[in-house]
């Protein structure tokens, strides 16, 4: 069975929610790229940056 | 003098909040403009202007709504300046909506990326910021200057927008797809 229509589930929500939330945290749980390095660095020693 | 090269223990409690919302940062930023390099570079630049305006950020209060709205205006601000070279206004992102057509295949992220990115901007915002990142109706309009019944309405009109677009596209698939 494949469930209720996509545009309402059985939590009310549609189908694709689901799916914006899932793509945000995908980026919240990537690792910081590389180029934040200079960042993390600046807010380090940031008060003589 | 030493004060000036040893940050405070109020500087390194702001530092730990900032670094700790820098993940999130990212995801709003990826989600408004669609780009991985653009949204990193707005990240880093709103954490530094963040950084700088510390002295205005109230401990205790909320850094993630606090730094989303330092991200999103600078956001604005980019765009103001580059729709001056590409005259491409929110009208342009509605017609776009209107044009979308016929792709097929199941729901990936990708397609959940690209429905994002055929949202007027206001809309897209709202619908991040709620439906995303989990900030309240209140907390978002905050975020975005507008009243909360703007919000709201922004909210309903994105769900509705990205509901004709995806069920559009995939709807079949996605019925069958488990959420999880």
């Amino acid at each position: 069975m494949p469930g209720l229509p996509p545009e309402v589930r059985k939590d009310g929500e549609p189908g694709w929610a689901g799916g914006l939330r899932k793509l945000y945290n995908s980026v919240v749980e990537e690792p910081l790229p590389d180029s934040f390095k200079d960042l993390l660095k600046k807010l380090d020693d940031s008060d003589d940056a | 003098m030493p004060d000036r090269v040893r940050p405070s223990p109020a500087d390194e409690g702001f530092r730990k909040e900032l670094l700790s919302v820098l993940p999130h940062l990212r995801a709003f930023a990826r989600g408004l403009s669609g780009r991985s390099d653009f949204a990193d570079d707005l990240v880093q630049e709103a954490a530094i202007k963040a950084w700088t305006a510390r002295e205005r950020y109230q401990a205790g209060t909320n850094m993630r709504a606090w730094t989303f709205a330092i991200l999103r205006n600078h956001y604005l601000s980019e765009l103001r300046r580059s729709r001056r070279q590409t005259d491409l206004d929110e009208g342009a992102a509605e017609r776009m909506l209107v044009m979308e057509a016929d792709q097929e295949g199941p729901l990936h992220l990708d397609d959940m990326e690209s429905a994002l990115q055929k949202l007027a901007p206001e809309r897209r915002e709202a619908v991040l910021l709620v439906g995303a990142s989990g900030f309240s109706y209140e907390e978002a309009a905050e975020i975005a200057g507008c009243p909360i019944g703007t919000m709201k309405s922004r909210v309903a009109r994105a769900r509705a927008d990205l509901a004709r677009i995806l069920d559009g596209e995939g709807s079949v698939e996605v019925k069958a797809r488990k959420a999880g």
